[in-house]
């Protein structure tokens, strides 16, 4: 890990970043957050506080839905991705996306890996399979699946189908990870074999996760962001966050006193 | 006094026998066309699948024309419906929906209309109109529209909204996170229905297939109008020819004694093939609810 003084570069600006659902609901009221590289921020809050919404626009996944629309800045290393020119592919290859439940694609282990690097690279089988493997073995996955390449990516276990969904999300070799809940559907021994391995993965990547429960918050982020009710009310290191927290609000969130 | 200490068992022996009716029937169908064309099987043995005569003055009788006919138009049918069917049901449920609604109801609009129309549309319109296309691209036309291609076409048609209603139940049913998952990844949309939810829905899609390929086999009138009900293999695709279906309608009226009964053999094929698909059909369709349900 980097010396903990230093201080990293900002990865991700968010600047009075609203956003709106179908019908002109209003679900996140002019936020700033800045997102530093190589660290891990979470964001949490109630259900409904807005924070997958948030998480959302960094790959503007929202885009595929009717009558979705985000206004204000985000900025990924300093370019606007809201602006209607960016290029949504590319910008998916360099932001990758974990959702809550694993979504398997329905092929093989391998290919469920390959399939993003032969989107978005030309080439030769000899390196996809260097690179597929270098992937499963990032997302701690590969002892457990080398002599089943061949396999549905949809036979393995929960836990394993998640970590396969890591691994298709760094195969590309993105700069971020997105990651909404992407424990909430999974045990917890399985939870923290994947905790741990967003621990080693911040060392590449940038994470930014979103989470409800507040202990894996606290044991693996650098940065917390505490949403409520579309406003980000408080963000800070986490250990500060969780100790001493500057709101009300906050408190009564990280106590339990509500959500 | 209420009667139902007797009217209960009644009402259930009346239900059931209805229901024993159909089974009845369908065994009904298998026997009475086997026996009807016992005479040809005797005669014709498995021949009669190779045979490619069809001649009432000496009483020799093959199959192959009709069955290689039936074949062709329903294989060149789904070859051109089935690409038609995926991406107007990639539109349909993708479209706002209002146009969505609009849409899919004009697709299963052309499952009503009669076979009748298509064939009387295929033989003054469609007919014709690929005539003069032949002509003007200076291909050789010998039977002037009619034949292979054309049955294909209407064909074509009248299965598209049967297999775009299975794919749009199917497309409808992908996981929403799946989806997003595919263009998490950088997929276009053409990428993400292509690779992913075409994978995902596969039987689904072959329930979709195998109930096209159903209606295609037993469709008679459209057929009859454009096929030219030529009693040979066609070579290419504009080539007159017949099917099993518009084979028996054409000829069972004046048909006797053993061109009776290699008629019926004929019947007994389509039956079997139809039957084979039907079944497939629901074996595929019924391994994608299971699915749904497990999920």
């Amino acid at each position: 890990m980097d010396t903990p003084r230093q201080e990293p570069q900002i990865k991700i600006r968010a600047r009075k970043l609203s956003f709106f659902y179908e019908g002109g609901h209003q679900a996140l009221f002019e936020n700033d957050l800045d997102i530093p590289e190589r660290r891990i921020t979470a964001v949490i809050g109630p259900s409904g506080c807005g924070k997958s919404t948030h998480l959302r626009t960094y790959n503007r996944i929202y885009s595929l839905h009717r009558g979705q629309r985000a206004e204000g800045e985000v900025l990924l290393d300093g370019q606007n991705i809201l602006d209607p020119k960016t290029d949504l592919l590319t910008l998916r290859r360099r932001v990758g996306m974990i959702f809550q439940k694993p979504t398997p694609f329905p092929m093989s282990v391998f290919d469920n890996v390959a399939y993003p690097l032969r989107l978005h690279f030309k080439l030769g089988r000899k390196e996809i399979e260097e690179r597929v493997e270098a992937a499963l073995q990032g997302a701690s996955l590969w002892d457990e699946v080398k002599d089943q390449l061949r396999k549905s990516g949809l036979a393995l276990s929960g836990g394993q189908q998640q970590r396969l969904c890591i691994a298709r999300a760094i195969a590309a070799e993105p700069e971020v990870l997105l990651m909404d809940e992407p424990t909430s559907a999974i045990d917890p021994v399985a939870t923290l074999k994947i905790e741990d391995l967003v621990l080693r993965l911040r060392e590449r990547f940038t994470i930014v996760i979103v989470t409800h429960n507040m202990q894996q918050a606290a044991r693996i982020s650098d940065r917390t962001a505490f949403f409520y009710k579309g406003r980000i009310v408080e963000v800070g290191p986490t250990k500060q966050i969780f100790t001493a927290p500057r709101e009300k609000k906050t408190e009564e969130y990280i106590t339990g006193r509500f959500g | 006094m209420r009667a139902s200490a007797w009217s209960d068992p009644v009402f259930r022996w009346l239900c059931m026998a209805c229901a024993a009716l159909c089974g009845l029937l369908m065994v009904a169908f298998f026997v009475q066309l086997a026996f009807a064309s016992g005479e040809a099987w005797s005669r014709f043995g498995l021949n009669f699948f190779v045979s490619t005569e069809w001649d009432p003055v000496r009483h020799v009788y093959g199959a192959l024309p009709a069955i290689a006919g039936t074949v062709c138009t329903t294989v060149i049918a789904l070859v051109i419906a089935l690409p038609l069917a995926f991406v107007s049901a990639l539109f349909i449920v993708d479209a706002p929906p209002w146009l969505s609604r609009v849409l899919g109801q004009a697709v299963d609009l052309l499952a009503a209309i009669p076979s009748i129309i298509y064939g009387m549309w295929g033989l003054f319109v469609l007919v014709p109109l690929m005539d003069r296309l032949w002509v003007a691209l200076g291909v050789d036309n010998a039977f002037g529209g009619i034949g292979l291609l054309t049955s294909s076409l209407i064909l074509s048609l009248m299965i598209l909204p049967y297999i775009c209603a299975v794919m749009r139940d199917v497309l409808r049913m992908t996981p929403p996170m799946l989806r997003e998952s595919a263009f998490g990844v950088g997929c276009t949309r053409w990428e993400t229905a292509r690779d992913i939810l075409m994978r995902y829905g596969i039987r689904g899609l072959l329930g979709g297939i195998f109930i096209g390929l159903g209606r295609a086999l037993g469709e008679t009138m459209a057929v009859l109008f454009v096929a030219g009900n030529i009693m040979k293999v066609p070579t290419g695709l504009l080539d007159g020819c017949t099917t099993i279906a518009a084979t028996l309608a054409n000829n069972f009226a004046e048909a006797e004694g053993v061109q009776r009964s290699a008629l019926f053999a004929l019947g007994l094929i389509l039956l079997v093939m139809a039957f084979v698909i039907q079944v497939l059909a629901q074996y595929y369709l019924r391994m994608t609810g299971a699915k749904r349900g497990e999920k």
